[in-house]
């Protein structure tokens, strides 16, 4: 097949854009430099389109359809904001701060969130809908890393670095619906995890301040993202 | 030393376990066989815990936290014993029209549980169902396995008071 | 097993038939057996060797009027006797040959009249672990005439041109859907039968596992043939243990007889059947999850594309059905598919099985051609609603459904009339209501049903469905405000739009067709406290009850 076939011509937000056919519209979109809200999408992880916020418009389609499993088409005509897109985004995300403990000023992870900040950028100012609570547990059983359910999104970023990259499969989720839970080996504590390898990926993935690293109280968490890029050329490289 | 871990050990001398073997042989101890694994150690020791799970994971090298998972994921799955009798009461949409509803608030009554508990001396285990499929003779109740149709709150208490009191 | 075996074998069976003058057919589905049918069948067998009379007396799967069960069937009177003990069984033995036992029929008759059954032709006529008496009744025609004489692509053609829509819930049309997964290329194929039957209040595919099961697997021995597979699987939920043994019966049955297996019909077509038990999670109804499922894992569904058609159990191109269209699969061949295209709508053809419950006269399964109207089913066929009361709703389509008030009762039943009617097909569940039902109730009863139904995969549905259920309990409870209902509404509109899969995309309907045909009731509870069906306990004077539950604080970030 020729360079040539392998290219797809699309238009996102009226802008003529090009890719690879192999390439997501998430993908297509970020190398134009357009804007699209992710949360469970980490690059060099598998896909789950379990968050819904980057749902966008595709002319023809019926539904709204998640940017980042949907491969681009010859033609394509997408739309990534209008007042109805970004409304649903605004209350989805009102959604998932309303179902635990999402409180910024007493986390950990308080500017160094990415909740908040689509929070912030989406221009979600406040929850209309009552925060369920539901008090579930912390277990700091681990000599280096806390996780604290209250404020897990269930991206399963974990769960998806632990198998993928680390190999290790610690990560699980466990029971359904919003009793769903992210799991160590059987719910066993952390720290007596007989897979753990104690390499920490699940912390710097994890988009809120579920996963943290143990630090002197009243200290803000700091989160090492630099290995991320390699995530992907990990991937690829298996690939090869 | 080989590479791969040996498959674990039986956990016990019990009969059972070998049946469960059979089932994983049976598939060729494929991961793809983790489920119907599973209904095996059901049906055979009436609930799931933590040493068959790790048994059945190890064997078909699933990671752990994903046998739990599945495990926790399915309704059908229970963690605990369940007790000498089972009450299931169906919730399905015609049972729920013809009231009930009215069986479970009263059985729970009668019990002191909530659904999904057994009572405290392992008596009496309380469950709700999603549809069992006899809607034609709602409300239904399954009174240890056996289908009752068109249960009125007397009659249904009349026999959870029967086995209370024994 | 070549055409001519098959055909001797079909005659021998019927031959063994006119030894006997009568034929004495016992109800041995679930609800009857609950009712002790198997008694009633031992007692008629004593009963007929006393009397000495040549009286066959035979187990067979489920007649359809489960609430008048025990059920009998005489043949070839085509008497049926329902609420039968086993101090009748005398009394129908001596009637055979005379007039019946007026005592022992409910008048049934009309039950049975303006039905027409395809799906349902055997069952309460064959036994069901007896694979010659299926085959008396012209099984495994179809598959041998379709392996031996037709093409795979004529057999697509068929079923294209019988206009068979899935009859799971969504209506695809089966034959587009065969046509995709045949031309897909891969050196292995699957075909799998849904049989994860999770709509409460519908149970016709468990009727047909228990009555008629070489039926399904006849349906998906063609499908392989159609497509090029040669493994399948029936899914069946681990909560039908009749039909579970039913089905192991059937296909060892089939296969001892060269109807699975290899070189079926002495040709090089191979194709064998695997049973998987569900293990209680209604999302698995939805066919990624079902793969997932099968594949040994947590049953939640995947964005689609790709497609199962393309990317399916263990990756590889899945045709995936629900019992019920497999169970039209043969008579489709048999009969060819412009027999079946003449039943039923323009765009809805054959029949249609729907499980009558609730508040009606007779309860039970019901066959009838595509476009009957509400009110032949309900008040024809169900006889109406009893103890003088008044009917208020019918609900289809289970959790994904709508409720119908009186106004739609005369809407002639299709897959588009009744979406277009805010309610859908789905796989048949047909729940009557009366004027006791309160409907901001049944809208909560069935978003409980998702809430706790969700897989919690997605955000949308796994907390959306929380908050759709506190709002619809602060209504039922008397606490509501109008700006609940506004919030209710926009809930509805964006969990339906953003959730991943059909469970969530389909849960805000039960609220939406309630709130489009029964607005008075929801504002009955919110502005006058009152529930018009006098369900909902309001009103107890508690503080806490009449308390604005607090906005949750304004979140800074």
């Amino acid at each position: 097949m020729s360079a040539e076939a392998n290219i797809r011509t699309l238009t996102i937000d009226e802008v003529d854009v090009s890719a690879r056919a192999d390439q997501t519209i998430l993908e297509a979109a970020r190398e134009h430099n357009i804007e699209i809200p992710t949360l469970c999408h980490l690059e060099g992880l598998s896909e789950v389109g379990a968050c819904r916020l980057c749902l966008v418009q595709v002319k023809g389609a019926r539904r709204l359809l998640p940017a980042c499993v949907t491969r681009v088409e010859e033609g394509m005509e997408v739309t990534t904001h209008s007042p109805r897109i970004d409304r649903y985004r605004t209350m989805v995300l009102e959604l998932f701060f309303a179902e635990r403990n999402h409180v910024c000023s007493v986390c950990v992870a308080n500017g160094n969130c990415e909740l908040q900040t689509l929070a912030l950028r989406l221009g979600m100012t406040h929850v209309e809908m009552p925060y369920q609570y539901p008090q579930l547990p912390v277990d700091a059983s681990h000599p280096r890393f806390t996780v604290d359910h209250n404020r897990c999104v269930l991206c399963t970023r974990c769960v998806r670095v632990c198998g993928e990259i680390e190999g290790a499969n610690t990560w699980g989720v466990m029971g359904r619906g919003a009793q769903s839970l992210v799991i160590t080996d059987l719910k066993e504590p952390w720290g007596e995890s007989e897979t753990c390898t104690s390499c920490g990926k699940c912390v710097q993935v994890c988009p809120t301040g579920a996963l943290f690293e143990k630090s002197r109280a009243g200290m803000r968490a700091q989160k090492h993202p630099e290995f991320l890029p390699y995530l992907r050329i990990m991937r690829e490289g298996e690939q090869q | 030393m080989s590479l791969y871990a040996e498959r674990p050990p039986l956990p016990s001398d019990d009969k059972r376990w070998r049946i469960v073997n059979g089932t994983m042989r049976k598939h060729g101890y494929s991961r793809n066989a983790l489920i119907e694994t599973l209904h095996t150690v059901q049906s055979s020791f009436g609930y799931l815990d933590e040493p068959s799970i790790k048994f059945v994971a190890k064997s078909l090298r699933v990671p752990l936290s994903q046998a739990y998972g599945v495990v926790t994921f399915y309704h059908f799955f229970s963690l605990k014993p369940p007790g000498k009798h089972t009450c299931t009461v169906c919730l399905g949409t015609a049972c729920y029209i013809k009231g009930s509803d009215k069986l479970v608030v009263e059985t729970e009554k009668l019990l002191s549980i909530k659904a999904g508990q057994t009572t405290a001396d392992g008596e009496v285990s309380f469950t709700t169902a999603r549809c069992v499929g006899a809607c034609g003779r709602a409300p239904v109740v399954l009174l240890d396995g056996e289908l009752s149709g068109q249960v009125g709150v007397a009659e249904l208490k009349a026999q959870l008071e029967r086995w209370v009191r024994q | 097993m070549n055409a001519e075996e098959l055909q001797q074998l079909a005659a021998e069976a019927r031959d063994e038939r006119p030894q006997f003058d009568y034929e004495v057919n016992v109800c041995m589905g679930t609800g009857c057996l609950s009712q002790h049918s198997d008694r009633v069948k031992n007692a008629l067998e004593k009963e007929a060797e006393i009397s000495g009379r040549k009286c066959h007396v035979r187990r067979t799967g489920c007649m359809g009027l489960c609430a008048a069960g025990p059920m009998v069937l005489v043949e070839p009177a085509e008497t049926r006797y329902g609420h039968v003990h086993e101090g009748d069984a005398q009394e129908i033995v001596a009637s055979l040959g005379g007039d019946p036992v007026a005592r022992l029929d409910p008048q049934l008759r009309g039950y049975f009249e303006g039905q027409k059954h395809v799906v349902l032709e055997n069952s309460g006529h064959i036994d069901p672990e007896k694979i010659e008496e299926y085959i008396a009744r012209d099984g495994y025609e179809a598959l041998v005439k379709a392996v031996t004489e037709m093409s795979p692509g004529q057999v697509i053609e068929q079923i294209m041109k019988s206009g068979l829509r899935g009859r799971g819930g969504g209506g695809y049309p089966t034959g587009l859907k065969w046509d995709t997964v045949a031309k897909v290329k891969g050196a292995q194929k699957y075909v799998i039968c849904n049989g994860d039957e999770g709509d409460p209040g519908a149970f016709m595919d468990r009727s047909v596992l228990e009555s008629d099961p070489q039926r399904v697997i006849e349906g998906m021995a063609i499908a392989a043939y159609a497509i090029g597979a040669a493994k399948g699987y029936i899914y069946v939920r681990a909560e039908y243990p009749l039909a579970v043994q039913r089905l192991t019966v059937a296909l060892q049955q089939a296969r001892r007889r060269g109807l699975l297996g290899s070189g079926i019909c002495e040709t090089t077509f191979n194709f064998d059947i695997d049973i998987r038990l569900g293990a209680g999670a209604f999302v698995c109804g939805e066919e990624t999850a079902l793969i997932a499922s099968i594949e040994g894992k947590r049953g939640t569904p995947r964005p689609r594309p790709p497609y199962p058609a393309v990317s399916g159990l263990w990756g590889a191109p899945t045709l995936i059905n629900n019992v019920e269209t497999f169970a039209n699969v043969a008579p489709i061949l048999r009969h060819g598919g412009e027999w079946f295209s003449s039943m039923g709508t323009a765009r809805s053809k054959g029949t249609k099985v729907f499980a009558l419950t609730g508040k009606i006269q007779r309860t039970g399964l019901v066959e009838v051609p595509m476009g009957m109207t509400l009110r032949q089913i309900i008040f024809g066929i169900g006889g109406g609603v009893p103890d003088g009361r008044k009917f208020k709703a019918v609900q289809t389509g289970g959790p994904s459904g709508g409720c119908l008030p009186e106004e739609h009762l005369d809407l002639s039943i299709s897959y588009d009339a009744l979406i277009s009617a805010g309610s859908m097909m789905g796989s048949g569940g047909m729940i009557v209501m009366d004027d006791t039902s309160c409907m901001v109730s049944v809208a909560r009863f069935f978003m409980e049903f998702c809430m706790t139904e969700s897989c919690g995969k997605c955000v949308p549905c796994r907390a959306g469905t929380v908050q759709m259920y506190e709002l619809l309990t602060r209504i039922t409870k008397g606490v509501a405000t109008h700006r609940d209902l506004d919030r209710l509404t926009d809930l509805c509109e964006v969990v339906g739009a953003t959730s991943l899969c059909g469970l969530g995309q389909t849960a805000p309907n039960p609220v939406l067709s309630t709130l489009r045909y029964f607005r008075h009731e929801y504002l009955a509870h919110i502005d006058e406290k009152r529930c018009p069906a006098g369900v909902c306990e309001i009103g107890t004077g508690h503080p806490a009850d009449s308390a604005e539950v607090t906005v949750a604080g304004e979140v800074h970030v």
